[in-house]
C-alpha cells in the first residue's frame, strides 16, 4: 500500500480550493538502471476526485506527470465541513484513497 | 538527411490529410492507453480520434519560461469556455507527449494545476476539446536546463 496523500481543502468564497500530494514514484519507463536495463513504467493512470461522496473530477496521467504528482483544482460549490475525497489507481493496479474535510 | 522535426511535420500533414478523409476510427475507452503511447503530438490526436486543435486565445496555459529543473515543471491549463469536455497537457518533445488528460465536470472549474517533466527545452500545449468535438489550443516555449528524464 502506498503512502497516503496529503489533500489540502480550502473554502475560498463559495468555492473549495482542493491541492492533493500524491506520494507516488511516477517511474516513465524511459529510464535506465546501473545495469542499463530499462527501468519499467510504474506510474498513476486514473486519478478520481469526489465532493461528498459525488465524482466531481477525474483524470487519466501518463508518465509524464512528475515524481509525488501536484494536482490543484477548483469545486465550484462547498462549505466548510464537506467531504473531499481523491483516489488513484497505477498502472499495476495499486490504488489509494483518501479524504479531508474542508476547512 | 531527415530531421526529426522535419518526421513530425510530415506525421502532422498525414495526420490531417487522413483526418480530412475522416479515415481514421473513433475511440472511446476508460484509459486512453493508445493516445499515452503515442509518441509525437499528431499521434496523440490520432489516437484519441479528435482533429489537429486550432489556437485560441481563451485556452490559458500558465508555465514558466524557464523551467531550471524539468523533472518539476509547474503548468496550469485554464479556460473560461463554456461546454469544455476535457483538458489535456502536453509537452512536445517527450518520449510519450501527452502528460495529463482532465474530464470536466460542470461541478468543477475549467482549472487545474500539476507539475509535469520535460526531457528538453520545447512547446508545451494545453489542448481544451468541446462539447461540438473542436479542440482549440495554446502554446508555450519552455526553455528546460536540466532534463528530467535522465538517470
Amino acid at each position: 500500500m502506498a503512502d497516503p496523500m496529503r489533500i489540502r481543502a480550502q473554502m475560498a468564497g463559495e468555492k473549495i480550493n482542493v491541492r492533493v500530494l500524491m506520494s507516488h514514484e511516477m517511474e516513465s519507463g524511459q529510464r535506465k538502471d546501473a545495469n542499463g536495463a530499462i527501468v519499467p513504467a510504474w506510474h498513476i493512470q486514473e486519478v478520481t476526485a469526489t465532493h461528498n461522496g459525488q465524482t466531481v473530477m477525474t483524470a487519466e496521467w501518463g508518465p509524464g506527470v512528475s515524481k509525488n504528482p501536484f494536482l490543484q483544482f477548483t469545486i465550484k460549490n462547498g462549505k466548510a465541513g464537506d467531504k473531499v475525497g481523491v483516489s488513484w489507481k497505477d498502472n499495476k493496479g495499486d490504488t489509494r484513497t483518501d479524504e479531508t474535510t474542508v476547512s | 538527411m531527415q530531421t526529426r522535426r522535419d518526421a513530425l511535420k510530415r506525421s502532422f500533414a498525414v495526420a490531417s490529410l487522413l483526418m480530412g478523409a475522416g479515415l481514421l476510427p473513433q475511440v472511446a475507452q476508460a484509459f486512453e492507453k493508445s493516445a499515452f503511447d503515442a509518441k509525437s503530438v499528431a499521434d496523440v490526436f490520432k489516437a484519441l480520434g479528435l482533429p489537429m486543435p486550432a489556437e485560441s486565445k481563451d485556452v490559458a496555459l500558465t508555465a514558466p519560461d524557464i523551467a531550471e529543473n524539468g523533472a518539476v515543471v509547474p503548468m496550469t491549463v485554464q479556460t473560461n469556455l463554456p461546454g469544455v469536455k476535457k483538458l489535456m497537457l502536453l509537452v512536445e518533445k517527450n518520449p510519450s507527449p501527452l502528460v495529463a488528460l482532465f474530464m470536466v465536470n460542470p461541478s468543477v472549474e475549467t482549472s487545474f494545476q500539476t507539475r509535469a517533466k520535460m526531457g528538453q527545452s520545447c512547446d508545451v500545449y494545453a489542448v481544451a476539446v468541446m462539447e461540438d468535438g473542436k479542440t482549440l489550443f495554446s502554446k508555450k516555449e519552455v526553455k528546460v536546463t536540466l532534463g528530467g528524464c535522465g538517470g
